[in-house]
This record gives structure tokens, sequence and C-alpha cells, in this order.
């Protein structure tokens, strides 16, 4: 089994949370998402991925207040915990040990390692 | 979840609104929530998922004892009522299984038969046999039958005989039967072995008979007189075979070889094809099926009945069969030589009145339940307000009657157990109440719950579908067609109550008409000796002499059967007049002088016996009225009867008719009195008929009686029947019937009157205001009476027109099986009706009356 179970949708949500870090909730996330990455998210999409992450302890949520906009329903916070950021760092070094094994002259590719 | 969700959707629709067109935004809107239906976030409605079911239960339980208690009058009705159902309900449980398992004590079961043999009536094309066999059958049978029986037995007919020790006798009812039946029936030896009876001398004694004649002692190798004539050594001690087995009455059994010896006029030849003496069982091979083994033996007569018989064989067709033993109980009556019928009808019957019987209890209950409802209906919504789903509520309602029943069934226990003795009386039968056979238990369990169900599945649907808004606004109108299932089933009640009535009616008259048909003689004072200890020959002369001279005793004679049953017949009759064709048989019995005497019998022609004549001792017949009719004649004293060999014609002897005699009921008092012949024969009868004097009392008589036979014939054992005795006993299965269907329709009205009482009570109830009205507008006690009491009077009335067709036809079909029969008549179906309204009535008037004497101030009080 894997170490740090995590799908790829689920890492892209994942990091988006860490980037919007206080305003993390559900359409700042679809929205930033889709800014960044110019895909379509759909809502379904996001909130199976963010229940699924919850559930693998992942992310951490708390209520919000309820606003005019919302029609009077409050949001919910979501925020990477610790061992979120251990899943992030373990699957990025998976990649980079991947990616260092490449022969070089095949790809032809420039390397920055960070 | 769902909110957040609902939220963000808001969210990003007023975000869309501001950038496209309101419709778009919308459509968005949709779609975005279609796409939620994923498996990862939809969840299944769970309700009630997290509730601790068991707390729940035991709260649903002590709700219902808490009901139960409040309304204690109800309470007592319903269970009561359940009680009683459930209690008939178990009694004829277990006499089906009693009658069910006859003869399952023994594990060959399945392969044990009878033979049976049949031929067919030339001119009536009926088929008829019996179940006596030719002594050669079973040599035959034995020789080049083996790949279908494994053992074949010759038996005799179970009798009464006397075992006695150096100083005692006892009187038991035995067979003598081959040495292979220990295995055959698979008697369980508790003493010797299945070669018990290998020995010539050898008898096997039954656990309790054994107990009665040696007490403690080992019995094996004493030594018993049987009859006063043979001699033989106890060589085993089998298991007392249970009550409901065709063998349940034996006591001891011998070898088919001493019976041959103590009755030497049984026959001997084995190549006798032609009279027939003994019963002959057998045990089919295993893999044989009855079937095959018909099949094969069938045509057993036509393979080796001798030249002498073939115009016999070719006349009648005679043929062999095997009967199983699964079938002798349930199915002993023989259509067309095929087991048909017999008591499996009966099984069936009580099957169907234990069934309705425990229908009426639970339509009680679902009554009375549904029509309290409304007392309950602010309950319901109450719950259903603070949260109950309708599952719960129904668990709860079931809950409640699981608790009635639960009370009603020990209750039934306690009943039944009560009853038992009665019970058994009255059905024959030794019913016990298995509490150690789990399958008891299990079957107790699942009745229990079919009960609830049944009773308790209607309400629980009616009271947990009421509508709480409406409910706790206390407008619950239950409308009109809310009572008329109510009405439905209380005409369901009194129509099976009605027939059930109407059925026993007919019974009873049916055993009374035959009861007091003419017997033909007087029953009166007449006792059966039975002579067949040895030590009685001879004596004959000088036991009547002396009973004559005791001064108790009116007359005696000797008979060679006694005059409660036929024991021989036959056949080989000629007379003037006979169609050449026609083979008669004769019921005969061979009798001494003093027999009318005794008897009292009718001479309608010609004259009596007289022991002064000698002529009437060799040449003299006295036959009755039905054997007139049969040989054709008006009148028969002076003709001459001829006996004659079937075959050539050759005659044998002829013989006068002296006189006619009325007929006299031997047989069934439900069938015709079969032709019969008396001629005179002195030796070698069976039994001795005393009539006491009328001026003494039995009680004086009969010990100066026994005195004398026995300073007569001191060894003997003195066994007696009473005349009467033995003929009431011929009655005793419809009587029996007769009480047992009484007693269940009793009970069956009881119970609808439970319940009618119960309903009735409601009713008043609900409409108290409107009588407290009535009675203030001027209404007087008698009107109110009417007017609460007429809705039910209507609904028996309409139950008594649908039940007389049916107990009608019924008993129609059941009286034809009699020939002797009463006719139905019209003033049992206008009793049963008359006493079903006239019941109704008072059942109900109580409580009418009780609501229309009410002082009105009080009922119009309350609001």
């Amino acid at each position: 089994m894997k170490k740090y179970p995590l799908g790829e949708f689920e890492e892209i949500v994942l990091l988006t949370v860490g980037i919007l870090r206080e305003d993390a909730y559900g359409v700042s996330i679809k929205r930033e998402i889709e800014n960044r990455l110019k895909r379509n998210v759909s809502v379904g999409a996001l909130q199976t991925a963010l229940k699924r992450l919850e559930d693998k302890g992942y992310l951490k949520s708390h209520e919000g207040e309820a606003t005019e906009e919302r029609a009077g329903r409050p949001k919910k916070y979501y925020k990477t915990t610790a061992y979120g950021m251990k899943a992030l760092a373990h699957t990025k070094s998976t990649r980079d040990e991947l990616w260092n094994a490449l022969p070089k002259v095949a790809l032809n590719l420039k390397f920055d390692s960070r | 979840m769902v909110k957040f969700i609902e939220g963000d959707l808001q969210e990003l629709h007023r975000e869309r609104v501001s950038r496209m067109s309101a419709w778009k935004a919308r459509m968005r809107f949709i779609i975005d929530v279609l796409l939620l239906f994923r498996p990862g976030i939809v969840r299944t409605p769970s309700g009630c998922r997290n509730i601790n079911q068991f707390d729940m239960i035991g709260n649903h339980i002590k709700m219902g004892w808490r009901v139960l208690l409040r309304t204690k009058g109800y309470s007592a009705i319903n269970v009561g009522g359940l009680a009683i159902g459930m209690a008939v309900a178990i009694l004829i449980g277990l006499w089906m299984y009693d009658e069910l398992s006859f003869n399952k004590y023994h594990d060959n079961y399945d392969s044990v038969v009878q033979l049976w043999h049949g031929e067919t009536n030339p001119e009536t094309q009926e088929i008829s046999g019996g179940l006596a066999m030719q002594f050669a059958v079973a040599g035959a049978l034995k020789d080049d039958y083996q790949h279908y029986f494994k053992h074949v037995i010759k038996s005799w007919w179970t009798g009464d005989y006397t075992l006695a020790t150096a100083d005692t006798k006892f009187r038991r009812k035995g067979k003598f039967m081959e040495p292979a039946v220990i295995e055959v029936l698979s008697l369980r030896m508790l003493k010797g072995s299945q070669a018990s009876l290998s020995d010539p001398k050898g008898f096997i004694l039954s656990e309790s008979t054994a107990t009665a004649i040696f007490g403690t002692d080992d019995p094996i190798g004493k030594t018993l007189k049987i009859d006063n004539g043979i001699d033989v050594h106890v060589t085993g001690v089998y298991e007392d075979i249970p009550t409901n087995s065709t063998f349940g009455d034996v006591q001891f059994m011998g070898t088919f070889a001493q019976i041959q010896q103590l009755k030497p006029w049984i026959g001997k030849d084995p190549s006798d094809w032609d009279n027939t003496y003994q019963q002959l069982y057998a045990q089919l091979q295993p893999n044989v099926t009855v079937e095959s083994v018909n099949a094969g033996v069938r045509n057993l007569y036509q393979k080796y009945l001798p030249d002498d018989l073939i115009a016999y064989r070719d006349k009648y067709h005679p043929f062999l069969q095997v009967v199983p033993m699964s079938t002798w109980h349930l199915y002993s009556e023989l259509e067309n030589g095929k087991p048909a019928g017999g008591r499996i009808v009966f099984v069936w019957l009580f099957g169907i009145i234990g069934a309705f019987v425990l229908l009426l209890a639970c339509i009680n209950f679902t009554n009375l339940s549904t029509a309290r409802s409304e007392k309950r209906a602010r309950e319901v919504g109450v719950r259903k307000t603070v949260g109950s789903m309708r599952t719960q509520l129904m668990a709860q309602f079931l809950s409640e009657s699981f608790v009635v029943a639960a009370l009603g069934f020990v209750i039934a226990l306690a009943l039944v157990a009560l009853s038992r003795d009665l019970f058994n009386d009255v059905s024959g039968k030794k019913i016990a109440l298995p509490f150690n056979n789990p399958v008891f238990w299990g079957t107790a369990l699942v009745f229990l719950l079919v009960t609830t169900l049944l009773a308790g599945m209607y309400p629980a649907f009616y009271l947990s579908s009421f509508r709480p808004a409406k409910v706790l606004k206390g407008s619950l109108n239950a409308g009109r067609f809310a009572s008329w299932p109510r009405k439905v089933l209380v005409i369901v009640q009194f129509t099976v109550s009605t027939s059930l009535i109407i059925s026993t009616l007919v019974v009873y008259q049916q055993v009374q008409y035959a009861r007091s048909r003419p017997v033909g003689y007087n029953r009166q004072g007449l006792m059966s000796i039975d002579l067949s200890d040895q030590e009685y020959s001879g004596k004959q002369d000088v036991l009547r002499t002396e009973l004559l001279a005791s001064g108790v005793v009116h007359a005696v004679s000797f008979s060679s059967s006694p005059v409660t049953a036929i024991w021989n017949s036959t056949g080989g009759y000629d007379w003037k007049g006979r169609d050449p064709n026609f083979d008669a048989e004769f019921a005969v019995c061979q009798v001494t002088p003093d027999f009318g005497a005794t008897l009292g019998w009718k001479v309608v022609e010609g004259r009596d016996f007289s022991a002064d004549l000698s002529t009437d001792t060799t040449d003299a017949v006295v036959v009755n009225q039905a054997a007139v009719n049969y040989m054709g004649w008006q009148h028969a004293a002076g003709e001459t009867l001829i006996d004659i060999n079937a075959e050539d014609g050759a005659i044998r002897w002829s013989k006068t008719i002296i006189g006619v005699v009325e007929d006299m009921v031997m047989e069934s008092p439900y069938e015709p009195v079969r032709p019969t012949i008396f001629y005179y024969k002195s030796q070698s009868a069976s039994l001795m008929n005393v009539r006491i004097d009328p001026a003494v009392s039995t009680v004086e008589a009969l010990p100066r009686i026994e005195s004398v036979v026995k300073s007569i014939v001191p060894s003997a054992l003195f066994t007696y029947k009473f005349v009467d005795d033995e003929y009431a006993a011929k009655f005793s299965q419809e009587a029996r019937v007769g009480t047992l269907a009484g007693i269940f329709s009793v009970l069956a009205i009881f119970i609808s009157c439970l319940g009618l009482f119960g309903l009735a009570s409601y009713v008043a109830e609900r409409r108290t205001k409107e009588i407290g009205i009535r009675k203030v507008m001027g209404a007087s006690v008698a009107t109110l009476w009417r007017m609460l009491s007429k809705d039910f009077v209507v609904l028996v009335t309409i139950s008594c027109l649908v039940a007389i067709p049916i107990a009608w036809y019924f008993t129609r079909i059941w009286l034809s099986r009699f020939a002797y029969r009463t006719e139905v008549s019209w003033w049992v179906f206008a009793i049963t009706g008359l006493l079903s309204v006239v019941v109704t009535l008072l059942t109900v008037s109580y409580q009418s009356i009780r609501a229309a004497r009410m002082n009105p101030v009080n009922s119009l009080r309350t609001d």
C-alpha cells in the first residue's frame, strides 16, 4: 500500500488549500484552481475530494459565518494539517526521484531543482 | 454537509448571475446539482440508525404492559379471548400430531405392509375384499416372491386370552405371529432378543404386562398357561408399544404355531386356497416401492389357484395387494380397493375447526384494538410530532400485541394443562404436553409470533396511519367506512360459530337417531360370557342347569358369535327361485335353542327353536327378515334352505326354515342389517349368553352368577361383558365427534360473544353524549336499547343467513356416509338462528341498558 495515498486531483486541491491559507472554502478553492490551471472544476468533484482528504486526515475544517450571499448558509473553511504537508512532501520527493533518474539526453530537458 | 454545499451553490449562482444571463446561471446551477450525485458524498437516508434498538423494545413492552393495566376490563376480554382460542388450537394441534404420528414408533414404518385380497363383484363391478388371507398365500409369497418381501408373517387377530401362572390368572389382549415380527415391528426388547420367539414355546410380554404378572421378579423362563390350553415359556419382555399405534393394545405375543395348537380348527393345509383365516403382514425389501410390489403380486391368484377354483377366479377376478403401514390408521377406508379416506377426514376437520377458533380469537383482538384506537389517537399524534417514524409506531403496537399474546399464551398453557385429562377422556387419547421436546417450544414460539402478527398487524397499520395535525386538533372522525371492516369481521365470526353449532346439532341428531333404532332384541340385563378357555368345553349343560337354578337368571344360551358382532359368514347356499349366478352370502351364527328366549328376539313368522323337538337339532334353521328379502321371498316358514358346494352344486345339507325373526342390529347401527342364518349347534360354542332375571338387580345377580360359574369351572377366569355396554360402544366414534364439536362450538360462540361484548361497550361509550341528549329529549330506556342493539342484531342475522347454506351443504355430505341416517330438518337451522340472535341480544343488552340508564347529567357534563 502507498505510504501516503493521494490522487491527482486531490493533490491539486490540497496544494490550493495550502496556497489560500486562511481563506480556503468551497467556492474560493474552485475559483483558484480554475484561474491557475485553466481547467473546469465541478462543485461535486471538489466536494468529494475535500471530503476524502478530510477523511484521510490531510485537511481539517471549521465552520464559518453565514452570509447574505449564501442565502443564510455558513461556509466551511479548510486547512492543511501537518500530516497533509508530509503527504505533499512525500509525493513531491518521489516524483523528483523519478525525474532525476530519467536519461538527460533522451528528453532534452532542463532541470531546475528546488 | 448539505448546508455548506448549498451555500457554495448559492454563492456561485449569484456570481454567475452578474456575469451571464439569469437563465444560463440557473442552468449551471441545475447542472451543478445534478453533478453532485456522487457516491462519495451522497449517503443513504439513515433515519434513526443510531437509536439503541434494545432499549426501545424494552420501552415498548413497558408501555404495552401499562396500557394493559390501564384498561383492565378490555384487557381481560382481549387476553381471555386469545387464551381460549390458543388453548383450543394447542389441544387440537396435539391431537392432530398424535393422529399423524400414528404407528411412527416402528422403525420400519415405510416398509411394513399388510396383505389384502380383493375381488370384483361381477354384477355391480364393485371391488370388495378383506384382510383375511388364505393359508396358501403365505407359502407362495415366501417361496417365490422373496425379491419383494424380506419377511412374511402370518398373524392371528388380536384377541383376549387368559394368561395363568400357578396361582393367578390374568386376562390380556395379544397376538400370535411368526417369530420375525420382533424385527419387523422393531420391538425394543428389554429382556431377551430378536430371536425370542424362535423357541416353539417362546412367548414375549409387554413391560407393563410383565410387571403386572410377575412384579419385580425376572419373568424370563417362567411358565404361563394360555387359556388353559397350552404352556409357554416367557422368553422376552418388550417395551410397551405406545397407544398411538395399531399394535398399541398388544400386550403379549406368541407364535403362530401356538395359536394353531390352541384353536385346532384354524387351517393347517398349506395348499388351502379357498378358506381365509389369518392376517398376513410383510416387510418389503429395501428400495422396493409399494407400486412395484402391487404390480408384481396382483396376479398371484391367477398363477396359483388350483383347478377347482378356476371358475371362481374367472368370475370374480381376485387380486392381491399390499396396504402400507402409513395408511392403516388414517386411510383405512378402501374405495375400490385403494386407501381412500377414513380418519384423515377427522384430522382435516378438527384442523380446520382449530384454525377457525384461533381466527375468531384474533379477529376479536383486531376488532377491539381498532375500535378503541380513538382513545390512542392523541398519543399517536404526539409521538409523531416528537419525531416517531411510522415503522417505529408499528413496532410499538406490535409489541403491545405481543405482550397480550404472550400473556394469553401462558394462560392458554395453563388451561391446556388443566383440561388435559378431560380432553383425553372425551377424545379417547393419551395426550401429554411435550415440555421436553424442543420442537414443541419451537412451534410454540412460531405460533405465538404468528398470532401476534395476525392479530396485531391491522391495528398497527391503522393506528400508525393517523395524521398528527388532524388528530391533535381532536377532529378524528373515523367516518362511515372505518367501521365496516369491523362489521365484516363480526359477521365472519358469527358465521363460523353458527355453522359449528348447526353441525354439532346435526351430529347429535344422527347419533340419537341411530341409538333409538329398534334393535330387535332386549339389551337390558344381558350378559355375554367368554368361553374360549378350554376348561369350559363339555360343561355347557351343567352350567345352564346350575345358573337357571340359582334364581337370578331368566335364560341361558350359547352361541358362536356375540350378539353385537358377526364373526362368520359363508356362501354357497341355494333356495327355491335363486338366480343360479347369484352367489349369496349370509352371516351365520350357531346357537342353542334358548337363544331366542335369552335375547328376546321377535318371531314374526313360524316358530322359534324348541329344545324338545329333536329334528330341530339337525334340520332347522331360523333366518331374519333381511334374509327373507335377500332371497326374494314373501314368506319363508316351511321353505327349504340348501347348502351346496360352490363349484359343482352338490348338496351338502338341506334344512327347513322353521321361523323368521325380526332384524336384529348386530353390526353397525348405521348400516342395514345383513341377512343372517341361525342354526343349532351346541358344541364348540364361544360364548354364553345370560339373561338376568328382570326382577333382580345386576348388582345382586352378578356375584351369584360368578360363584356358580366358578363352582363348575374353578380354573377358568370369569370374564363377562354387558351387551348394552358393547352396543353403546358402537356409537363411541360419532358420539365423540359430536361431543368435541359441541365443546368447540360453545367455545367459538363464547369467544365471539366476548368480542361482541367488548365492541358493544365501546360503541356505547362513544355514543354517550348522543344517548344523554336523547334521554333529555325524552327517549325511554327501551327505545335506546333498541337503537343500540339493532346494529348488532342485523349483523348476526346476516351471518346466520350466510351460515345456513354452508352448514347444510357440509352436513349433507357427512350424513351421506351412513346408510341409516336422519334427515336434516329445518328446525335445526331455525333454532340455531334464534339461539344466535338471543345470545347476541343478551350480550349486547347488558351494555346497551347500562348506557341507556346512565344519568344524562353525567354524560353531558364531560366536555
